[in-house]
């Protein structure tokens, strides 16, 4: 039996495990846009931390086998903070590495947005935005139909529920009872035209799942140790409730002039930039 | 007091005992047990759809999204990347208009086994007015690559396609019923409506009627009326419009040298829109003309009224085939 010494010790090997695949995941990002010449900065790298947790420690699957039917699925609503999940996919198998070099060229299965036709490990499309959460309460009715004690996840962006249909799958999950349904939102605060609370308030957003029936746990999305112990908290999948975990996120983070800006949601660094950029990432995990 | 039920009533509830077309709730009760993924969704139009057949049968895979469609497609084909094939149902202007995109985007592009079956097509709501009539659904549907479109002539023929998609079809389709009022074509029990194959009702060497949906029967009764003037009217039921069985266009054309495509829908982008397709590159010479909705939105009124007024009903039709021949 682990003492409680190596226990905090696992532990901590755990979440520095975690930060260092969120960086390597930054440093992708960066690199896969210096070839498409655009893409989502700011989004992914608010997302790094949640994709590495989940990928690293809170999802059941197999990336020898994608179509297992036992998995936990995770749905991206914000289709466009992919570059920062493909990654993540490649390292934990789903696909080699190298592919990663296509990245955005005629016939690559690599785009801007994720496509469960082209890339195991995908699975669901997406890219408008609004649709994520609605494809995840049908999957999660198809579980619970299967009799499976599987989580369906689904990354929702702050700006992303600002879509009406968001408000109709809360409203079906809460009523169809879905406890296997965990949405992620990723309140980074940033949309392409300027910052959310500005363009088109949202607020408040406990109250507003809340009162659709939802489950909401609130937590600093940067914050590894908290991460890890909010989804290892998540209510059993055949409880009744659906669950949100609010994630209070910066957009760009990682990367000092990037973040709190909106100018870098959608965005190409230039040569000089890159290696700015690079170095801070690379500074951040030791 | 009971409710008044005659053969004009509208009534929801009551004409509901009048449908004779909307059979895919029945159908799908039958096969349910031999098909457990098999499941089927609405939008608070479970009975005037007849999908709550099935739900009474399956209430566990029978789900009310309530009023929310957009919703309901896409969570359609998150069931269907589970493995289950969904049938959802609502009226055809809530569901080819409204869900357009999520059509698109959740179920044509991915490729999924979900069944969308849009109900009280082109006129049928009548005096619900314009939010109500789906004029453009054909044309919307059938350019979404991977998406057939199958508008068939009446229950028997929409029960026999059913069964066929569930035993042996892959890939997404939208059937196209209306609200179920119509007069039968087909006998039950016998086979005869093949997805994507055309069904020839009736001989003719004069003129070709191309007819999908409810206009079948319609353009069965103009062809009788032709025959009593001498003219005989070759009657094909193109039930499957996307993919359009090529061969029975091209044959009618080559044969009887004139086609007239008969829809409840606008002429644009719907079944006259893709015969006229593939006549154009056939290079095959034949006279050809598009009867239905003439690119403008319907009136308000009763249906057979309506479908009197727009010349949908046997005499209306028989009325366009002469004046068209007679050019």
């Amino acid at each position: 039996m682990n003492s409680p010494v190596e226990i905090v010790d696992k532990k901590e090997e755990l979440y520095q495990r975690i930060r260092r695949k969120a960086q390597m995941s930054r440093a992708e990002v960066v690199r896969l846009i210096a070839l498409a010449g655009s893409g989502h900065y700011g989004s992914s790298f608010s997302c790094a931390e949640i994709f590495a947790t989940l990928y690293y420690h809170v999802m059941k699957y197999d990336s020898k086998n994608p179509k297992w039917k036992e998995r936990d699925r995770f749905v991206m609503g914000k289709g466009h903070a992919a570059v920062g999940l493909y990654p993540i996919l490649a390292d934990v198998g789903f696909f080699p590495k190298e592919e990663l070099d296509t990245y955005t060229e005629i016939g690559s299965a690599f785009g801007d947005h994720p496509d469960m036709n082209k890339i195991p490990g995908i699975d669901f499309s997406s890219g408008s935005l609004g649709h994520g959460i609605s494809v995840c309460v049908g999957m999660a009715l198809g579980s619970r139909m299967d009799g499976l004690q599987n989580r369906i996840f689904c990354l929702l962006g702050d700006g992303e529920i600002q879509e009406g249909q968001v408000w109709e799958a809360a409203m079906s999950a809460g009523n169809f009872q879905l406890g296997n349904l965990v949405a992620i939102l990723d309140n980074n605060k940033v949309t392409v035209d300027g910052f959310t609370k500005d363009l088109m308030n949202i607020y408040p957003i406990r109250e507003k799942w809340e009162s659709f029936g939802w489950n909401v746990v609130e937590v600093n999305g940067h914050d590894v140790p908290a991460l890890v112990a909010t989804f290892d908290a998540l209510p059993a999948p055949l409880s009744e409730k659906p669950t949100i975990v609010i994630c209070d996120t910066i957009s760009g983070k990682g990367v000092s002039f990037m973040e709190h800006t909106f100018e870098w949601h959608v965005a190409n660094l230039a040569d000089e930039d890159i290696k700015k950029a690079l170095l801070e990432i690379e500074r951040e995990v030791k | 007091m009971a409710v008044q039920l005659q053969s004009e009533s509208w009534e929801l509830f009551g004409s509901l005992k009048l449908a004779k077309q909307l059979t895919a709730g029945e159908t799908l009760a039958r096969l349910g047990d031999e098909h457990p993924e098999i499941v089927a969704l609405c939008a608070d139009l479970g009975y005037p759809t007849r999908l709550a057949d099935f739900g009474k049968k399956f209430p566990d895979r029978f789900f009310d999204f309530g009023i929310a469609e957009k919703n309901m497609v896409s969570a359609a084909a998150g069931l269907a990347a589970t493995g289950k094939i969904p049938f959802v149902a609502t009226y055809a202007s809530f569901l080819g208009l409204l869900c357009c995109e999520q059509i698109r985007t959740d179920v044509a592009y991915p490729n999924l086994n979900v069944r969308l079956i849009g109900t009280h097509t082109g006129i049928a709501m009548g005096f619900y007015g314009s939010s109500h009539h789906a004029t453009e659904d054909i044309a919307i549907l059938r350019s979404m690559a991977n998406m057939a479109v199958i508008s068939p002539a009446d229950g028997v023929a929409f029960a026999q396609m059913i069964e066929e998609s569930v035993a042996s079809y892959a890939g997404p389709i939208y059937f196209r019923v209306s609200r179920g009022r119509e007069e039968t074509v087909y006998t039950e029990g016998r086979p005869g409506n093949k997805i994507g194959k055309a069904n020839v009702l009736r001989e003719g060497r004069d003129i070709t009627i191309i007819a999908c949906g409810i206009e079948v029967k319609a353009s069965l009764d103009a062809a009788e009326f032709l025959a009593n003037q001498g003219i005989q009217a070759r009657v094909i039921d193109m039930h499957t419009i996307k993919p359009l069985d090529l061969d029975a266009v091209l044959e009618a054309a080559r044969e009887t040298g004139a086609i007239v495509t008969v829809e409840e829908h606008n002429i644009l982008g719907g079944l006259g829109g893709a015969v006229a397709e593939v006549l154009m590159e056939s290079g095959i010479s034949c006279k050809f003309k598009r009867h239905g909705i003439m690119d403008q939105y319907a009136l308000i009124g009763k249906p057979y009224h309506l479908y009197k007024h727009y010349k949908l009903d046997g005499n209306g039709i028989a009325s366009v085939v002469n004046d068209f021949l007679s050019r």
